[in-house]
């Protein structure tokens, strides 16, 4: 590990402008991930910025219904409160589901936002990597793939985001609350991660010293009737292979609304507007189903050994909304 | 008296004499003992796979306060022996494979060693690699004998024209990946070097082997240098000596006086400690309208290092299990630039029993017959391999035991067809085994130290399994008195020479060695003994191995749950019924088991060690990325043994049961899969991209 400074603040207004006075550096939240890539020599940010104790640790009932999350709150906490788990049980299916109850602990909800991408040669600095190190190519292209991208992804970089609970987020419609050196500002989570583009290392369109307070869950009635499905060989502690949040609202045997996001298959969480496009006014029944994961799966690019991805999320899909009509 | 008439001790589930211990922290591991101002050793590992350093530049190393030294193939000691090239380490700029060491740092943290060792610039003359094991390799060799001292290749009758006239026949390529053995203890060692001896605190398999080679390759007499491993963290035969422990040595000689520690990331567990070879392995079988074997071929490719030379016997269970007219079964090598492949929990038995039972599985199906009975209905009257009686042989007890236990009888034959919503259900079966494995050599001496006290010592080790419990069992019951006045003593190469811990072979080499020491005791000095009266014996070859075959035999039947939409395979269930002679701890022995059946199922549906070919070193080289079974993949183990009598293989009358559990699992969990879905993967590990279609 490279040796680097470690600062606190009293405020978040503080902290910013103490990262923004650094060239590199990087905020230090739960650090489940960061400073695994950091000993690692992955990162070798030259300043940390505590900011563990500064972003709010509370879930608050908003006005209009919408709920805030702090940045703070903890994986575990966020899984267990009671309102997550009427309102949006896909969120607290979707965090359980992720790294183990000791992570799930120390994890933050800013952090599991950006956890880094879980691509072996990002991981492994003996390899070119373009989101390491830019320009050095992507190994990932013509290597070991099965892990990787079939939506989004460019000739620089296939991999995908890790994060379970990004996932269920997205399809959400959360609201990513910001503060940098230039005020605060907030986005769609849709807006948060990139696809990698010419510039794979870029991960999100934060800017330097921005920092994540909030994630805001906007009033959805039919929420309560989603579920995440997450797709990996090993029943626990593994990455999604594919992973599936989804709401369905059913009415007379029509989809009147739906929202559908994939995991595993692209370097942000996959909003599947084709396949919600596909299914409003449609009768709920398995052919509409599937015919809309094909539709949203029409564009996968599979790799060479990830094709299975293909049909894998389309099963998934189905699946996950079949259960969500039979289970009205 | 030639083996132990009344087994009180024997037999009782005793608690872990070192539970508490280990509970509590207290049990140190080798990178646990403590030391006053110890420095740090942290490697530079390879980043070529084939070729030559021609630069080391350690100046920014070298300038970062705490560095105590670079060491480099320039700078480091001479080795007095480096005909096994694997541990000639730092002696030449030459690399052999992607990881290996090519220059180490010593520093005051092990913070700074790993940053330093960050620093170390190095140039190399690269060199193209290969490192792709492929069946249809030019340079495929025979080697001149495989793992254990089995030959190579053998025939009986004439497999060619039985298989010609087989009423039912099978050709199938069976594969298996590479695959790490990850104890959760890395390997470890705090070495100390202090006017001319060395000691090394050494998470090892095997003390006194630790000891010897070490002496050799550095040049020293072996009482100049002791090995203590008191506690050791798993090892599934990669615990034996490999680099890292002469480079903790030899870094130990460039600092002279401070003790050395150095515990392997584990990402280095994934170059240099060994591995599991990838196997290729096609199988024939012919057989009669009665479902009778007449021909039988197993055919094996594997890889080894270019530096050293591994043979897996994956082939050499094929030639016990079961009678047939005609046999052959053969081993290839190809040797490629890659870290040497080694020992790994039932090395050639894992691998090739997959492959084995697997094909069974196919031809019981391509012969009408049940699973069960089609084993049973070939079952030899004698050992294939030697020609020799079996000294005790209970497959078919543990196949009856097994179908009874899980409840096998009026099994659907057809596949894919039980469901339960989206999952489909199966169930699959396959036999285990594993020789019984004699070290002769090993020593026991027992001392009385009044009150009725034992004193027993032997430089036996215990690498999780349990040995120091049954060891003071098998004490007790041959000094005829309890086990708890039994003082064992273990782990240090000050105590009488004990051979290695592998093999499954512990209890049988060192037992052995404790009832000899006993006798010898109670010859001597009768059942009055004064204080310090004591008596030393060593286990020689066993007199009745040129008679017998000995074998330990099991069976495993496994449940697989598959999700139709997605292909991921859960075990809720499996059954394993063992008979493997007397068993010494019922407790720690199912724990054993247990373990052995968990690391199948991961072999099953986990592991692989991933080799990008391009660069040729595993790419998956951590915990999130290799996957081993985690708790919620384990389901219920219904473990069983069958109570068997054998007099002939050591006066305990016990099997080794340390690798038998792995042996069978992988296939009966393919064979149910098989059974669930109606696709036969013969490629492991079975994922859902394979399962997906």
């Amino acid at each position: 590990m490279k040796p680097f400074r470690y600062e606190r603040a009293e405020d978040i207004s503080g902290a910013v402008a103490t990262l923004a006075r650094e060239r590199t550096g990087e905020f230090l939240a739960g650090g489940t991930n960061l400073v695994d890539l950091m000993k690692l020599e992955v990162m070798q940010p030259d300043v940390l910025v505590d900011v563990r104790r500064l972003t709010s640790a509370e879930i608050e009932d908003l006005p209009d219904g919408w709920l805030r999350i702090g940045a703070a709150v903890t994986n575990s906490e966020l899984a267990a409160d009671l309102r997550i788990r009427s309102r949006y049980p896909v969120l607290s299916q979707a965090v359980l589901s992720g790294a183990s109850g000791q992570l799930r602990n120390l994890a933050t909800t800013g952090g599991n936002l950006l956890q880094r991408t879980r691509c072996a040669y990002f991981y492994d600095t003996t390899t070119p990597c373009n989101k390491r190190e830019p320009g050095t190519g992507c190994s990932a292209l013509e290597g070991c793939n099965a892990d990787h991208a079939i939506l989004g992804a460019s000739e620089h970089c296939v991999a995908t985001h890790p994060s379970d609970m990004a996932v269920a987020m997205t399809a959400l419609d959360a609201k990513v609350r910001i503060q940098g050196p230039g005020g605060d500002r907030e986005i769609p989570i849709t807006e948060l991660h990139r696809l990698p583009g010419e510039e794979p290392d870029r991960d999100t369109t934060l800017e330097h010293a921005e920092l994540i307070t909030a994630v805001d869950l906007p009033p959805m009635r039919f929420s309560a009737s989603s579920r995440y499905r997450k797709v990996r060989e090993r029943a626990s502690y593994a990455f999604a292979l594919v992973s599936v949040a989804a709401a369905l609202e059913v009415r007379d045997g029509m989809v009147s609304d739906v929202r559908i996001a994939l995991g595993g298959v692209a370097h942000k969480p996959w909003r599947a507007r084709k396949a919600e496009d596909a299914l409003r006014g449609r009768p709920a029944t398995e052919d509409s189903f599937r015919g809309a994961a094909q539709a949203e799966l029409a564009a996968a690019v599979p790799l060479g050994e990830n094709a299975y991805k293909v049909p894998l999320a389309a099963n998934v899909i189905t699946r996950i909304l079949l259960d969500l009509s039979e289970a009205r | 008296m030639t083996a132990i008439t009344e087994r009180l001790a024997i037999g009782a589930p005793l608690n872990r004499r070192d539970g508490p211990q280990k509970v509590t922290g207290t049990a140190h591991y080798a990178y646990e003992h403590r030391f006053d101002n110890p420095l740090y050793l942290f490697p530079v590992q390879s980043e070529v796979a084939r070729g030559r350093v021609t630069r080391i530049d350690a100046s920014a190393a070298e300038a970062l306060p705490g560095v105590k030294a670079v060491l480099t193939h320039d700078n480091a000691p001479r080795l007095a022996d480096t005909s096994d090239r694997e541990l000639a380490v730092l002696q030449t700029g030459d690399v052999a494979f992607r990881g290996q060491y090519v220059a180490a740092v010593i520093a005051e943290t092990l913070e700074t060693a790993r940053y330093a060792a960050s620093l170390v610039r190095v140039s190399y003359d690269e060199q193209p690699h290969d490192v792709e094991l492929h069946a249809n390799r030019a340079d495929l060799y025979a080697p001149e004998i495989v793992n254990a001292g089995y030959p190579t290749d053998t025939e009986e009758g004439d497999f060619d024209r039985e298989l010609a006239t087989a009423a039912v026949t099978l050709d199938k390529t069976y594969t298996t990946p590479m695959e790490h053995h990850n104890p959760m203890e890395p390997h470890t060692t705090v070495a100390l070097w202090e006017a001319g001896d060395l000691t090394l605190y050494e998470s090892t398999q095997g003390p006194h082997w630790t000891r010897g080679t070490l002496a050799q390759v550095l040049g020293l007499d072996q009482d100049r240098v002791r090995i203590i491993a008191p506690y050791v963290g798993g090892g599934f035969g990669s615990k034996t000596v490999h680099a890292n422990t002469v480079l903790a040595a030899l870094a130990a000689r460039a600092v002279q006086g401070s003790p050395v520690k150095f515990a392997l990331t584990r990402q280095q567990m994934f170059s240099g400690v060994g591995y599991r070879t990838p196997t290729i392995q096609r199988i024939r079988l012919g057989a009669d309208h009665d479902g009778r074997l007449t021909a039988t071929c197993h055919d094996v490719i594997a890889q080894t290092a270019k530096t050293k030379e591994f043979a897996e016997q994956a082939a050499v269970p094929t030639r016990t299990m079961y009678a047939t007219q005609s046999r052959r079964t053969t081993h290839r090598l190809a040797a490629l630039d890659v870290p040497v492949p080694t020992w790994m929990r039932a090395p050639g038995d894992a691998p090739g029993m997959f492959a084995l039972e697997s094909a069974m599985d196919e031809m019981a199906i391509s012969c009408g017959l049940d699973p069960v009975e089609f084993r049973i209905r070939n079952e030899p009257e004698i050992d294939g391999e030697t020609g020799l009686p079996y000294s005790s042989r209970n497959l078919v007890a543990c196949l009856l035991e097994g179908a009874r236990r899980f409840g096998w009888a009026g099994r659907e034959a057809r596949a894919s067809n039980r469901t339960e919503g989206h999952w489909l259900l199966g169930t699959g079966v396959a036999s285990s085994t594993f020789p019984v494995v004699r070290f002769a050599g090993s020593v026991a001496r027992i001392s009385y130290a009044g009150t009725g006290r034992y004193v027993v010592e032997i430089d036996a080790t215990d690498i999780g399994t349990g040995t120091w419990t049954a060891l003071a069992q098998i004490a007790a019951d041959a000094m005829e008195t309890r086990a708890e006045d039994i003082d064992l003593r273990i782990g240090d190469t000050a105590l009488p020479e004990a051979s290695v811990a592998g093999g499954s072979s512990g209890i049988t080499s060192w037992g052995t060695a404790i009832f000899e020491a006993a006798r010898v005791f109670r010859d001597r000095h009768g059942y009055s003994p004064a204080d310090g009266d004591q008596a030393e014996a060593t286990a020689r070859d066993n007199p009745d191995a040129d008679s017998y075959a000995m074998h330990a035999f099991g069976a495993c039947f496994a449940e697989a749950r598959v999700d139709a939409d997605t292909g991921e395979v859960r075990i809720p269930r499996m059954t394993g019924v063992f008979a493997a002679g007397k068993i010494i701890n019922p407790k720690a022995a199912r724990s054993q088991i247990i373990g052995g059946m968990t690391m199948g199922l991961g072999m099953a549906v986990h592991e692989e060690s991933r080799v990008d070919p391009r660069f040729g070193h595993v790419l998956n080289h951590d915990f999130a990325s290799y996957h081993v079974p985690a708790n919620a993949d384990a389901g219920q183990f219904d473990i069983a043994w069958i109570d068997e009598e054998d007099p002939h293989v050591n006066p305990m009358g016990s099997k080794g049961i340390g690798e038998i559990g792995i042996v069978g699992t992988a296939a009966a969990i393919a064979n149910a899969v098989y059974h669930a879905t109606g696709v036969r993967v013969r490629d492991l590990p079975i994922t859902p991209a394979k399962l997906l279609r």
